[in-house]
Protein backbone atom coordinates (compact mmCIF):
# COMPACT_ATOMS: atom_id res chain seq x y z
CA UNK A 1 0.00 0.00 0.00
CA UNK A 2 1.03 3.35 -1.02
CA UNK A 3 1.86 5.95 1.51
CA UNK A 4 -0.36 8.74 1.16
CA UNK A 5 0.65 12.30 0.99
CA UNK A 6 4.37 11.71 0.36
CA UNK A 7 4.71 14.76 -2.08
CA UNK A 8 1.03 15.90 -2.64
CA UNK A 9 -0.24 18.08 -0.31
CA UNK A 10 -3.23 17.34 2.25
CA UNK A 11 -6.22 19.74 1.25
CA UNK A 12 -6.88 20.51 4.85
CA UNK A 13 -3.82 21.20 6.24
CA UNK A 14 -1.92 22.10 2.96
CA UNK A 15 1.19 19.63 4.24
CA UNK A 16 2.48 16.50 3.05
CA UNK A 17 3.35 13.93 5.97
CA UNK A 18 6.65 13.84 5.35
CA UNK A 19 6.64 17.64 6.73
CA UNK A 20 4.07 17.26 9.88
CA UNK A 21 6.14 14.44 10.92
CA UNK A 22 9.82 15.89 10.98
CA UNK A 23 8.08 18.52 12.63
CA UNK A 24 6.40 16.54 15.58
CA UNK A 25 9.73 14.69 15.68
CA UNK A 26 11.53 17.68 15.86
CA UNK A 27 8.98 18.81 19.04
CA UNK A 28 10.17 15.63 21.02
CA UNK A 29 13.57 16.66 19.91
CA UNK A 30 12.99 20.26 21.83
CA UNK A 31 11.78 18.06 24.70
CA UNK A 32 14.48 16.11 24.75
CA UNK A 33 17.36 18.88 24.87
CA UNK A 34 14.78 21.35 26.67
CA UNK A 35 14.67 18.43 29.33
CA UNK A 36 18.78 18.21 29.63
CA UNK A 37 19.23 21.56 29.67
CA UNK A 38 16.56 22.11 32.87
CA UNK A 39 19.28 19.49 34.23
CA UNK A 40 21.98 21.56 33.69
CA UNK A 41 20.35 24.51 34.72
CA UNK A 42 19.44 22.91 38.35
CA UNK A 43 22.52 21.19 38.84
CA UNK A 44 24.75 24.24 37.81
CA UNK A 45 22.39 26.51 40.27
CA UNK A 46 22.21 23.82 43.29
CA UNK A 47 26.49 23.81 42.97
CA UNK A 48 28.34 26.07 45.84
CA UNK A 49 30.49 26.76 42.50
CA UNK A 50 30.87 25.96 38.81
CA UNK A 51 33.44 26.80 36.56
CA UNK A 52 33.71 29.12 33.14
CA UNK A 53 33.79 26.95 30.28
CA UNK A 54 36.69 28.89 29.08
CA UNK A 55 39.09 27.63 32.18
CA UNK A 56 38.72 24.05 30.81
CA UNK A 57 37.37 24.11 27.39
CA UNK A 58 39.03 25.08 24.27
CA UNK A 59 36.71 28.24 23.12
CA UNK A 60 38.89 28.74 19.65
CA UNK A 61 38.28 25.20 18.79
CA UNK A 62 34.37 25.44 19.87
CA UNK A 63 34.23 28.67 17.97
CA UNK A 64 35.43 27.09 15.03
CA UNK A 65 33.22 24.34 15.14
CA UNK A 66 30.40 27.12 15.59
CA UNK A 67 31.36 28.51 12.12
CA UNK A 68 31.88 25.23 10.62
CA UNK A 69 27.75 24.20 11.95
CA UNK A 70 26.56 27.28 10.25
CA UNK A 71 28.38 27.11 7.28
CA UNK A 72 26.77 23.61 6.93
CA UNK A 73 23.72 24.86 7.32
CA UNK A 74 24.25 27.30 4.73
CA UNK A 75 24.89 24.95 2.44
CA UNK A 76 22.04 22.06 3.20
CA UNK A 77 19.64 25.38 2.37
CA UNK A 78 21.54 25.82 -0.79
CA UNK A 79 21.11 22.10 -1.88
CA UNK A 80 17.27 21.78 -1.64
CA UNK A 81 17.25 25.78 -3.27
CA UNK A 82 19.46 23.91 -6.22
CA UNK A 83 16.38 21.56 -6.34
CA UNK A 84 13.98 24.20 -6.36
CA UNK A 85 15.80 25.64 -9.52
CA UNK A 86 15.88 21.68 -10.89
CA UNK A 87 19.98 21.82 -10.55
CA UNK A 88 20.33 18.64 -9.49
CA UNK A 89 24.12 18.88 -10.06
CA UNK A 90 24.22 22.22 -7.96
CA UNK A 91 22.64 20.33 -5.26
CA UNK A 92 25.15 17.41 -5.55
CA UNK A 93 28.18 19.90 -4.40
CA UNK A 94 25.73 21.65 -2.10
CA UNK A 95 24.90 18.25 -0.18
CA UNK A 96 28.36 16.62 -0.48
CA UNK A 97 29.42 20.12 1.07
CA UNK A 98 27.06 20.32 3.47
CA UNK A 99 28.49 15.71 4.70
CA UNK A 100 31.99 17.26 5.04
CA UNK A 101 31.78 20.17 6.82
CA UNK A 102 29.66 17.51 9.28
CA UNK A 103 32.61 15.49 9.27
CA UNK A 104 34.83 18.57 9.85
CA UNK A 105 32.77 19.42 13.15
CA UNK A 106 33.56 15.73 14.12
CA UNK A 107 37.19 15.62 13.70
CA UNK A 108 37.09 18.79 15.88
CA UNK A 109 35.37 17.51 18.45
CA UNK A 110 37.40 13.97 18.18
CA UNK A 111 40.38 15.82 19.25
CA UNK A 112 38.45 18.32 21.79
CA UNK A 113 37.61 15.04 23.70
CA UNK A 114 40.76 12.97 23.58
CA UNK A 115 42.59 15.74 24.49
CA UNK A 116 40.55 16.27 27.99
CA UNK A 117 40.18 12.35 27.95
CA UNK A 118 44.32 12.46 27.89
CA UNK A 119 43.98 15.08 30.95
CA UNK A 120 42.00 11.85 32.97
CA UNK A 121 38.83 14.48 32.20
CA UNK A 122 35.95 11.87 32.31
CA UNK A 123 32.63 12.46 32.83
CA UNK A 124 32.87 11.06 36.36
CA UNK A 125 35.54 13.46 37.51
CA UNK A 126 32.97 16.62 38.17
CA UNK A 127 29.49 17.79 37.22
CA UNK A 128 30.55 20.20 34.55
CA UNK A 129 32.25 17.25 32.44
CA UNK A 130 29.45 15.24 32.96
CA UNK A 131 27.08 18.21 31.74
CA UNK A 132 29.90 18.49 29.11
CA UNK A 133 30.11 15.18 27.91
CA UNK A 134 26.39 14.54 27.78
CA UNK A 135 25.29 17.34 26.63
CA UNK A 136 27.93 17.82 23.69
CA UNK A 137 27.52 13.75 23.19
CA UNK A 138 24.07 13.53 22.61
CA UNK A 139 24.48 16.50 20.24
CA UNK A 140 27.15 15.01 17.86
CA UNK A 141 25.24 11.95 17.89
CA UNK A 142 22.42 13.93 16.13
CA UNK A 143 25.38 15.39 13.68
CA UNK A 144 25.88 11.38 12.80
CA UNK A 145 22.18 10.94 12.30
CA UNK A 146 21.70 13.84 9.97
CA UNK A 147 25.19 13.05 8.11
CA UNK A 148 24.07 9.66 7.99
CA UNK A 149 20.85 10.73 6.11
CA UNK A 150 22.32 13.68 4.05
CA UNK A 151 24.90 10.91 2.74
CA UNK A 152 22.04 8.78 1.59
CA UNK A 153 20.00 11.98 -0.07
CA UNK A 154 23.62 12.83 -1.98
CA UNK A 155 24.20 9.03 -3.10
CA UNK A 156 21.74 5.84 -3.65
CA UNK A 157 18.68 8.02 -1.92
CA UNK A 158 19.15 10.17 -5.13
CA UNK A 159 17.74 7.44 -7.56
CA UNK A 160 14.46 8.97 -6.62
CA UNK A 161 15.10 12.83 -8.38
CA UNK A 162 14.53 10.51 -11.41
CA UNK A 163 11.34 9.50 -11.21
CA UNK A 164 9.67 11.89 -8.94
CA UNK A 165 11.33 15.42 -8.03
CA UNK A 166 9.36 16.64 -5.64
CA UNK A 167 8.86 14.03 -3.46
CA UNK A 168 12.91 14.16 -3.54
CA UNK A 169 13.28 17.76 -2.93
CA UNK A 170 10.61 16.91 -0.21
CA UNK A 171 12.71 14.11 1.47
CA UNK A 172 15.96 16.99 1.07
CA UNK A 173 13.62 19.46 3.01
CA UNK A 174 12.93 17.50 5.63
CA UNK A 175 16.53 16.38 6.50
CA UNK A 176 17.48 19.81 5.50
CA UNK A 177 15.08 20.93 9.12
CA UNK A 178 16.53 18.26 10.96
CA UNK A 179 20.58 19.63 10.16
CA UNK A 180 19.16 23.16 10.63
CA UNK A 181 17.94 21.78 14.30
CA UNK A 182 21.15 20.58 14.67
CA UNK A 183 22.69 23.76 14.41
CA UNK A 184 20.46 25.79 16.71
CA UNK A 185 20.81 23.50 19.11
CA UNK A 186 24.78 23.96 19.15
CA UNK A 187 23.79 27.73 19.47
CA UNK A 188 22.73 27.39 22.20
CA UNK A 189 25.12 24.77 23.14
CA UNK A 190 28.11 26.52 22.56
CA UNK A 191 27.37 29.45 24.53
CA UNK A 192 26.27 28.16 27.73
CA UNK A 193 28.78 25.65 28.15
CA UNK A 194 32.18 26.82 26.44
CA UNK A 195 32.03 30.55 27.35
CA UNK A 196 29.59 31.17 30.70
CA UNK B 1 7.26 29.46 -2.44
CA UNK B 2 7.29 26.28 -1.17
CA UNK B 3 7.72 22.71 -2.06
CA UNK B 4 4.49 21.81 -1.04
CA UNK B 5 3.00 24.73 -2.69
CA UNK B 6 4.90 23.49 -5.94
CA UNK B 7 3.61 19.77 -4.67
CA UNK B 8 -0.29 21.03 -5.12
CA UNK B 9 -0.02 19.26 -8.68
CA UNK B 10 3.45 17.16 -8.32
CA UNK B 11 4.32 18.17 -11.79
CA UNK B 12 8.27 18.41 -12.16
CA UNK B 13 7.80 21.77 -13.91
CA UNK B 14 6.06 23.39 -10.97
CA UNK B 15 9.25 22.74 -8.50
CA UNK B 16 11.08 26.13 -8.80
CA UNK B 17 8.99 28.03 -11.93
CA UNK B 18 9.89 30.88 -10.68
CA UNK B 19 13.71 31.42 -10.41
CA UNK B 20 13.66 34.93 -9.67
CA UNK B 21 12.06 34.01 -6.22
CA UNK B 22 14.41 31.29 -5.51
CA UNK B 23 16.77 33.75 -6.45
CA UNK B 24 15.30 36.28 -3.51
CA UNK B 25 15.29 33.26 -1.04
CA UNK B 26 19.17 32.78 -1.63
CA UNK B 27 19.64 36.39 -1.50
CA UNK B 28 18.28 36.38 2.12
CA UNK B 29 20.10 33.12 3.01
CA UNK B 30 23.22 34.58 2.16
CA UNK B 31 22.15 37.51 4.67
CA UNK B 32 21.69 35.18 7.31
CA UNK B 33 24.49 33.77 7.16
CA UNK B 34 26.49 36.55 7.11
CA UNK B 35 24.14 38.05 10.37
CA UNK B 36 25.09 34.17 11.75
CA UNK B 37 28.80 34.30 11.76
CA UNK B 38 28.91 38.18 13.00
CA UNK B 39 26.70 37.21 15.58
CA UNK B 40 29.44 34.56 16.60
CA UNK B 41 32.07 36.65 16.65
CA UNK B 42 29.94 39.36 18.61
CA UNK B 43 29.20 36.25 21.33
CA UNK B 44 32.51 35.29 21.70
CA UNK B 45 34.03 38.83 21.93
CA UNK B 46 31.14 39.30 24.63
CA UNK B 47 33.14 36.41 26.70
CA UNK B 48 36.08 38.37 27.26
CA UNK B 49 34.12 41.61 28.18
CA UNK B 50 33.97 41.48 32.42
CA UNK B 51 30.40 41.40 32.90
CA UNK B 52 28.60 39.82 35.98
CA UNK B 53 27.67 36.30 35.92
CA UNK B 54 23.92 37.25 35.43
CA UNK B 55 24.46 40.25 32.79
CA UNK B 56 26.76 37.81 30.91
CA UNK B 57 24.50 34.71 30.85
CA UNK B 58 21.45 36.91 29.76
CA UNK B 59 23.79 38.91 27.00
CA UNK B 60 24.84 35.23 25.42
CA UNK B 61 21.31 34.10 25.57
CA UNK B 62 20.31 36.96 23.70
CA UNK B 63 22.58 36.63 21.18
CA UNK B 64 22.12 32.92 21.28
CA UNK B 65 17.78 33.69 20.49
CA UNK B 66 18.62 35.91 17.81
CA UNK B 67 20.83 33.70 15.81
CA UNK B 68 18.21 30.36 16.89
CA UNK B 69 15.11 32.98 15.43
CA UNK B 70 17.34 33.22 12.10
CA UNK B 71 18.17 29.94 11.84
CA UNK B 72 14.44 28.80 12.27
CA UNK B 73 12.91 31.53 10.61
CA UNK B 74 14.48 31.71 7.45
CA UNK B 75 16.46 28.32 7.19
CA UNK B 76 13.77 26.35 8.30
CA UNK B 77 11.32 28.33 6.58
CA UNK B 78 9.21 29.02 9.86
CA UNK B 79 8.03 32.79 8.88
CA UNK B 80 6.27 31.39 5.82
CA UNK B 81 4.87 28.08 7.43
CA UNK B 82 1.34 26.22 7.51
CA UNK B 83 -0.72 26.81 10.57
CA UNK B 84 -0.36 23.51 11.60
CA UNK B 85 2.92 23.71 12.11
CA UNK B 86 2.71 26.78 14.34
CA UNK B 87 0.18 25.17 16.20
CA UNK B 88 2.65 21.85 17.04
CA UNK B 89 5.57 24.69 17.81
CA UNK B 90 3.41 26.69 19.95
CA UNK B 91 2.35 23.81 22.44
CA UNK B 92 6.20 22.63 22.11
CA UNK B 93 7.69 26.28 23.09
CA UNK B 94 4.65 26.66 26.14
CA UNK B 95 5.91 22.71 27.43
CA UNK B 96 9.95 24.17 26.93
CA UNK B 97 8.98 26.97 28.91
CA UNK B 98 7.48 25.22 31.81
CA UNK B 99 10.58 22.92 31.63
CA UNK B 100 12.86 25.44 32.05
CA UNK B 101 11.13 27.31 34.40
CA UNK B 102 10.91 24.09 36.88
CA UNK B 103 14.52 24.39 38.15
CA UNK B 104 14.26 28.19 38.25
CA UNK B 105 10.77 27.74 40.70
CA UNK B 106 12.73 24.84 42.68
CA UNK B 107 15.86 27.11 43.46
CA UNK B 108 13.43 30.03 44.50
CA UNK B 109 11.65 27.69 46.99
CA UNK B 110 15.04 27.46 48.66
CA UNK B 111 15.18 23.31 48.07
CA UNK B 112 18.91 24.30 47.38
CA UNK B 113 19.42 26.88 50.81
CA UNK B 114 20.31 24.87 53.76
Amino acid sequence: MEIPYTYEVRRDTGLTSGKIGIWLFLASEVMLFGALFASYILIRSGAPSWPRGDTILDVPMATFNTIVLIASSMTMVMAWASLMRRQFGKFRIYMGATVLLGGVFLVVKYFEYSHHLHLGEYPRTNNFLAVYYTLTGLHMLHVIGGMAVNAYFWGPGAKLYKTNPVWFTNRVEHSGLFWHFVDLVWIFLFPTLYLL
Amino acid sequence: MTIDHAATSGHLADIGHDPAEIDKHVRVYITVFVALMALTIVTVAVSYLDLSTPMAIAVALFIATIKGSLVACYFMHLISEKRLIYAVLGITVFKFVVLMILPVLTHSNGYWIP
